[in-house]
């Protein structure tokens, strides 16, 4: 085994950059579930967002406007889910998976003639003076700038949720949506709001894999990434600083495992290709405390 | 009788009669373990598949199920292509081998064919290709080509014919650089491009400067590229989009001729379950353009290689080779017989890891 070859500097900084996709699609999806939606189609509004972003970031040459575009493709595909869990009463687990195979194909469809292409470059930023510190410029300040994104949108669902009036009747709605109605809130269109940016972040999250990370279109490229975003809403108890946790130990130990298997360390690759999973969903039960918002799941309709 | 066997056999008369109207077709199924645009082994097959349509025109009907996952799901999709009237079925996917002699067992009138598998029934043949004829001419490369003497491997899953293709890479990478060093990654995935992107990226910042891979996307091919100074090889597919840098050569599987043969001999009633193991000789194996980012005398020594491989004057491994533990496995000028390749469980002498068991 020959651990020196691994450097931690550079495990750290791979670590943030593994995390993002998950994370962007994990904050979506917690604030979807705090109004009370179930949204199961994150892996299929994630492809929607990877081939709209790289489609579109190809024809301008701009990953920033591809970014723009992956967010509305993910938004329009969850217009899908939400006309017909908010308007037709569907069931929201049925409809969900329903997304996540249309969505699936849809992209496909959509990249036909996007195989093979190459990703406009999305340079990384060497913030000036941060980035230079050592060892923790080249950790956390040497990033594209979805990296940062992504923790600004944390940060930004926290404050929102906790701190302003719309966030509370966003909370409101999701843990009694009868309550929130008889108190004049429209239950309706919080939800779809909350549906659309749960679909927005996603879709960031699936561009952030075929511009960013892979960079190029290949079909079913997100390989169950949405799934393990929504595991982590869950273990994550509806918390965002929870998520960031379990998004950056999930990123961070399968970054990790990759390091040790080539570094020929003498643990089983079995065990070490669980370990992201275990870890994560040990420390999130630790900690566990929270409890899923009261109206998860449940259709709501005005006249009941 | 229960009722769901009685479903069963209704759906199977069905099938069968539905089969009966269609006489003069042929239908012949295909079942793919990624997407058609993967860019890389289930896009070959396709190719193929393909190929046999323009090759018998409107005599031939086929039909394919893509991103099917290794494990009772394709037993459903085998049995749903068997009761829709498919008189031959490729299953494309070491993963389906016992799924595929599990169907082929309730359909004894259709034809399956396997794809690098080892179990073989009266109604079901095997056929693979000699890849690592064509790992040996990577290695070749790879070796000369490394100045940090460190490559980097993406494998898949421990099966017999990844770990031939580890083996034969690093004997004929050894042989012209004795201070190489292999660094193996198991993903456990065949498709992932994420995890195959960061796979090569923990690979580079290992100091790894040619990265090999046996997954199917080309994302270690881009991740290579954004690194800037690192060599790949195209599996399964050309990858010549990453040509002439990174990619400097490959590995391109043409199924086509073996599907359009087998599909022949179904149509003409000759079908018998046989096992087919082809290398780059009779051309199941084929070698990608080796590029000019290749100094001329490497290239020209491997493609000397190649041709020795081609004609079978040579054979990729011949003895003396050692297994891992220093015990003698084929001695001076010795050829490894197939049964044993087949079944390969071991890495030779001088690599460092461990097969996960």
């Amino acid at each position: 085994m020959d651990l020196s070859s691994i450097n931690p500097v550079l495990l750290l900084a791979s670590l943030m950059v593994a995390a993002t996709p998950i994370m962007l699609a994990a904050i979506g999806e917690l604030v979807v579930e705090r109004a009370g939606v179930l949204n199961l189609g994150v892996e299929g509004m994630m492809i929607t967002g990877a081939v709209c972003g790289f489609v579109v970031a190809v024809g301008t040459n701009s990953p920033w406007i591809g970014f723009a575009g992956a967010a509305l493709g993910g938004a329009l595909i969850s217009l899908i889910f939400g006309f017909l869990t908010q308007f037709l009463l569907s069931n929201q687990v049925a409809t969900g998976l329903a997304l996540t195979l249309f969505g699936l194909g849809l992209s496909a469809l959509m990249g036909q003639g996007y195989i093979g292409i190459k990703a406009p470059a999305f340079p990384d930023w060497y913030i000036p003076v941060l980035g230079d510190i050592p060892v923790i410029g080249p950790i956390i300040f040497q990033h594209d700038p979805m990296v940062y994104v992504g923790l600004a949108l944390v940060a930004a669902v926290w404050g929102f949720l906790r701190y302003s009036r719309a966030g509370l009747i966003l909370r409101a709605v999701g843990e009694n949506h009868e309550a929130a109605h008889a108190l004049g809130y429209h239950v309706v269109r919080v939800r779809m709001l909350a549906i659309m940016f749960g679909g927005a972040c996603a879709g960031l999250g699936g561009a952030y894999l075929s511009l960013v990370r892979v960079p190029q279109w290949t079909e079913g490229m997100t390989a169950g990434a949405g799934w393990i975003a929504l595991a982590i809403v869950v273990f994550a108890s509806w918390r965002p600083g929870r998520l960031l946790l379990g998004a950056y130990l999930f990123g961070g130990v399968t970054v990790l495992q990759l390091n040790l298997q080539a570094a020929g360390a003498a643990i089983a690759v079995e065990y070490l290709s669980m370990a992201p999973y275990l870890a994560t969903i040990a420390v999130l039960v630790i900690m566990r405390a929270g409890r899923a918002p009261g109206s998860l799941g449940q259709s709501f309709h005005a006249s009941r | 009788m229960t009722t769901k066997t009685l479903l069963a056999s209704a759906a199977l008369a069905l099938g069968l009669a539905t089969g009966a109207t269609a006489q003069d077709t042929t239908t012949v199924g295909f079942v793919y373990v990624g997407p058609i645009g993967d860019g890389g082994w289930t896009y070959e097959h396709n190719k193929a598949r393909l190929a046999v349509e323009e090759h018998f025109g409107d005599a031939v009907e086929t039909v394919f199920v893509e991103s099917v996952p290794e494990g009772p799901d394709a037993e459903r999709v085998m049995t749903q292509m068997a009761l829709q009237g498919a008189d031959l079925i490729f299953t494309t996917s070491f993963g389906y081998m016992d799924a595929t002699i599990n169907v082929a067992a309730q359909f004894p009138d259709v034809k399956f064919e396997h794809a690098t598998g080892y179990k073989r029934a009266d109604n079901v043949s095997t056929y693979s290709a000699r890849f690592y004829e064509g790992r040996a001419v990577q290695g070749h490369i790879a070796g000369q080509m490394t100045e940090s003497n460190i490559i980097g491997y993406i494998a898949s899953y421990p099966i017999p014919e990844v770990i031939r293709g580890i083996n034969a890479a690093y004997l004929h990478a050894q042989e012209v650089n004795p201070d190489v060093e292999f660094r193996i990654i198991w993903a456990y995935t065949w498709f992932d491009p994420a995890k195959e992107a960061e796979a090569a990226n923990v690979l580079i910042e290992q100091g790894a400067d040619v990265i090999l891979q046996h997954t199917d996307s080309t994302a270690p091919q881009a991740a290579a590229q954004a690194a800037g100074n690192v060599v790949t090889f195209g599996q399964a597919s050309d990858m010549a989009e990453f040509a002439p840098f990174p990619r400097v050569s490959s590995i391109i599987d043409d199924w086509a001729p073996y599907y359009i043969a087998r599909t022949q001999a179904v149509i003409d009633g000759t079908w018998e379950s046989m096992d087919t193991w082809d290398g780059i000789g009779p051309g199941m194996v084929g070698i990608g353009e080796i590029t000019d980012a290749v100094p001329a005398d490497i290239k020209a020594s491997a493609e000397d290689l190649i041709e020795r491989l081609r004609t079978g004057e040579y054979h990729a491994f011949t003895g003396p080779i050692n297994r891992q533990d220093g015990s003698v496995w084929l001695a001076d000028g010795e050829i490894a017989d197939d049964g044993t390749l087949a079944g390969m469980n071991f890495y030779v002498e001088g690599i460092t890891a461990e097969i996960p068991q």
